[in-house]
């Protein structure tokens, strides 16, 4: 288990070197030269050689790559050259509407999609299964902003029971978990829809195998070998989405951001890359990198948790 | 009184019958053993004991377990008795178990079902009957960590775990070495007698059934042809299929005399390393000798068969000789040269060589026809038939297997098992080898259809020189195909010599294993007596 968690960790530092050099290489090719760009067309050629020295553009590649790590490393993201604040002091903010939204997202949507899927998968074929099956195409099918206006019209607009948009700050947790509770469904519709479908698949695998006859052998009933032997074996495909749906919750809430006027990491980001903000976009993508490096490792650990074949593999 | 009586079950799933007046009786501490080929109903037989019938199933008559009707018993008292008045082992350990459990939970589990106990006290229960069945490792393992043998040997205490007065074995030994499968029967009998138990004994192994069963039933398209005890069974056959099934397999083919000239196919001193999982973070990779100095010829048209058991380097040493694989030490050579040359296969070489797997129906394409599928080989050809050549090459190949020319425009899912080895051997035989290796090839056959397979084999060598390497972990299939045998061991050829003379004087103690272990069916007229 030690070994197995090592070697995870071993490929996650890679990782993340590697995510960096190509994140800094990415940014640094992008067309368009970041000062001349926020001193605008008339700038005379000597302005922006000496905002380019300033801003250290001037130096060598390596060096540049070199302080942005080490500088990340001591939690010195940089200083945004659009906004003048330090860029760790904008993340920060940001990071404390994000990740709550993208947590309560998945919360919501495997509190949704785990009864849904066993509960298919128990009762295959029968009309609850082929209601929720159909109910799990249609969430696939609705895009998550079209159903987001659909929620503001009904729950804010028409009953009043959400504002429409907007982020309170955690000053008051209610009032600021309310404010989250219309995006993160939004959110986490498509999500639970899909997880449902890998739940009930994965189970109804599960349920054919070898296993599960043994199990009904020893006495136990359909339910009892579904709760106790297939469940388990079942999470693996299951555990695997989930991580990916919760990089895609943090990073992928543009949109929703947008619809509910939320001040999160997504907002961030395209206002960055509109202004040429390099050291904000470099800084956000590395961190959800980060993110979603760190959610693997997780994963992996879980795996292994789940599945005692998986500890003697490093 | 008889423990389970079966009177009349007939059972239909979707308008089909699959079982058909069934009637059967075990008294307690009887081996009764249901033999018959794949598809005769012996396993939905035990699984309607178990009132485990698959959905969809109707089922008649009655099953009479301990005072009780089976088919009369609703689901829940059902579960009730399932692994306590009747337990069931299956035939493919390595998945009857959950792999995420410890085997220690997994026996307990069956105590805890039936009885109010608390967990540590099922837990040390557990314990005392994985003692009981002979396993050496302790119950906080996982499945994945033990052998086969020692998997099913879990399977067993779970299935006696309360002590069952029935209990069903369904094929329990199909998927295990000899040595092993041996070790397990004698385990079962012992439970039997011990536990003064019934039980059911599934089996395709008529050796097997002879060599422990007290009652005989054997099984044809749903229905019991003749049931008897076994010593009278055998002395005294009534129906004409129990005739035909104890034929064939003790079926001997008739093998034409071996014409060897010159050596065709030359191992020598092979050595095949795999890596394997690091000790230390640095330090060499440490590695696993799957073949450790093997060396043996094959002459040109020559028969020699290869045994051993599973993880020996049987399957390691047929993808060397392949050239599948680069080997770390020795040489292959086929008609004097590398099969294996600068890490690329040579295609003129691989024209020489074909193989026949065991799973006919995994080695074919489903979507093409056989057409298609048996010309395979013509890529190894600079110069393949076309057009009208091709046609006869084809209708060719069909013929020489039995199979009528019709055959190349049909799918594979329409032929039987026995067909689809055939096709397989009408695949090999397309490019007019020297050499075919048999990986295993009748394994998977029934009885029947493996004597019928097996003579057409034979008659192949007959035509004109083929040379055979036949691989196979089933010793009385070798001994009646093979001119000379190699016996394998842990990756190295313990003893290699005349097949009749190996098997009639083993001089090597594995050897000797091996055919001791090795269940035999008794020279059937006059055997029955010594029984």
């Amino acid at each position: 288990m030690i070994r197995y968690a090592l070697g995870r960790f071993a490929s996650l530092v890679i990782s993340l070197i590697v995510a960096s050099i190509v994140i800094f290489a990415v940014v640094e090719v992008i067309p368009g030269d970041p000062a001349a760009f926020m001193l605008g067309v008339n700038a005379r050629p000597d302005t922006i050689a000496a905002l380019r020295a300033e801003m250290g553009l001037d130096q060598p590649l390596i060096a540049r790559y070199l302080s942005w790590v080490g500088g990340m490393m001591q939690g010195d993201f940089g200083m945004s050259w659009t906004y003048k604040t330090p860029v760790a002091d904008l993340i920060g903010d940001r990071v404390w509407v994000s990740l709550p939204l993208a947590i309560y997202a998945l919360i919501l949507s495997t509190i949704v999609a785990f009864p849904a899927g066993i509960y298919a998968a128990s009762r295959r074929g029968s009309a609850g299964d082929t209601a929720i099956m159909g109910a799990t195409q249609l969430g696939v099918a609705i895009p998550n902003f079209w159903f987001a206006m659909i929620l503001v019209l009904i729950f804010a607009i028409n009953l009043r029971w959400f504002s429409a948009g907007g982020f309170p700050g955690w000053g008051n947790p209610l009032a600021a978990i309310k404010a989250l509770t219309l995006p993160a469904v939004a959110l986490a519709l498509p999500q639970a829809a899909i997880l449902a479908r890998v739940m009930r698949s994965s189970l109804l695998d599960m349920l054919g195998e070898d296993f599960i006859r043994t199990a009904r052998a020893k006495g136990l009933t359909r339910r009892q070998a579904l709760w106790r032997h297939a469940l388990r074996n079942a999470l693996i495909p299951v555990l695997t989405i989930i991580g990916l749906q919760f990089s895609f919750l943090l990073a992928g809430g543009i949109i929703i951001e947008q619809v509910f006027f939320l001040p999160g990491l997504g907002r961030l980001i395209f206002q960055s890359i509109s202004a040429r903000d390099l050291i904000v976009v470099e800084s956000v993508v590395m961190l959800l990198v980060f993110t979603v490096i760190m959610v693997n490792f997780i994963v992996d650990l879980t795996y292994a948790a789940v599945d005692p074949r998986l500890r003697v593999r490093a | 009184m008889s423990l389970l009586s079966i009177k009349g079950l007939s059972v239909q799933i979707g308008g089909t019958p699959v079982l058909q007046g069934i009637d059967l009786e075990i008294a307690p501490g009887q081996i009764t053993a249901i033999t018959g080929e794949s598809g005769s109903g012996k396993s939905m037989t035990a699984l309607a004991v178990m009132g485990l019938l698959p959905q969809g199933a109707a089922a008649r008559g009655q099953i009479m377990l301990d005072g009780t009707d089976i088919l009369q018993t609703p689901e829940a008292a059902l579960c009730g008795m399932r692994g306590n008045t009747m337990g069931m082992v299956f035939q493919e350990p390595m998945t009857a178990l959950n792999p995420v459990q410890t085997i220690g939970a997994q026996v307990a589990e069956t105590i805890l079902m039936h009885e109010k106990v608390a967990k540590t006290e099922a837990r040390a229960r557990a314990s005392a009957m994985l003692e009981r069945v002979g396993l050496q490792v302790g119950p906080h393992r996982y499945p994945h960590e033990l052998s086969g043998g020692q998997r099913q040997r879990v399977v067993i205490a779970m299935a006696i775990a309360m002590r069952p007065k029935l209990l069903i074995a369904d094929e329990p030994t199909t998927a295990l070495d000899v040595t092993t499968q041996a070790r397990i029967l004698e385990l079962l009998q012992g439970l039997v007698d011990e536990f003064g138990m019934g039980m059911l004994l599934i089996t395709h192994d008529l050796a097997v059934v002879a060599d422990v069963a007290d009652q005989i039933a054997v099984m044809q398209h749903g229905r019991i042809v003749e049931t008897s005890a076994t010593a009278d069974l055998l002395r005294n056959m009534r129906h004409p299929y129990t005739k035909a099934l104890f034929a064939a397999s003790t079926h001997a083919v008739q093998l034409p005399e071996a014409q060897v000239d010159e050596p065709l196919l030359q191992v020598q001193n092979v050595v095949r390393d795999y890596p394997v999982k690091r000790v230390s973070l640095f330090g060499p990779r440490p590695v696993f000798r799957a073949l450790d100095d093997v060396s043996f010829t094959v002459g040109r048209g020559e028969r020699i068969g290869l045994v051993g058991e599973s993880g020996c380097g049987k399957s390691t040493l047929t993808r060397a000789i392949l050239g599948l694989e680069p080997v770390q030490g020795g040489s292959i050579t086929l008609d004097g040269a590398p099969v294996l040359q600068g890490g690329k296969p040579d295609l003129a070489l691989r024209r020489k060589m074909q193989v026949v797997f065991q799973d006919p129906y995994g080695s074919f394409n489903p979507r093409h026809r056989v057409d298609r599928l048996i010309t395979e080989p013509f890529f190894l050809l600079d110069n393949p038939p076309k057009g009208a050549a091709r046609d006869q090459a084809i209708v060719k190949a069909l013929t020489d297997v039995g199979l009528p020319a019709e055959a190349a425009g049909k799918y594979i899912h329409e032929f039987s098992g026995g067909q689809r080895q055939r096709l397989a051997i009408a695949r090999a035989l397309i490019v007019e080898p020297d050499l075919i290796i048999f990986d295993e090839a009748v394994s998977a056959l029934d009885v029947s259809v493996r004597a019928q397979v097996l003579d057409l084999i034979a008659d192949l060598c007959r035509k004109r020189p083929l040379a055979y390497l036949f691989i196979s972990h089933d010793l009385s299939v070798v001994r009646s195909i093979t001119d000379r045998v190699m016996v394998m061991q842990a990756g190295k050829i313990v003893e290699q010599g005349e097949t009749e003379a190996v098997f009639a004087d083993p001089q090597h103690p594995y050897t000797q294993s091996l055919i001791a272990a090795a269940p035999k069916l008794p020279e059937l007229a006059h055997a029955a007596d010594a029984l």
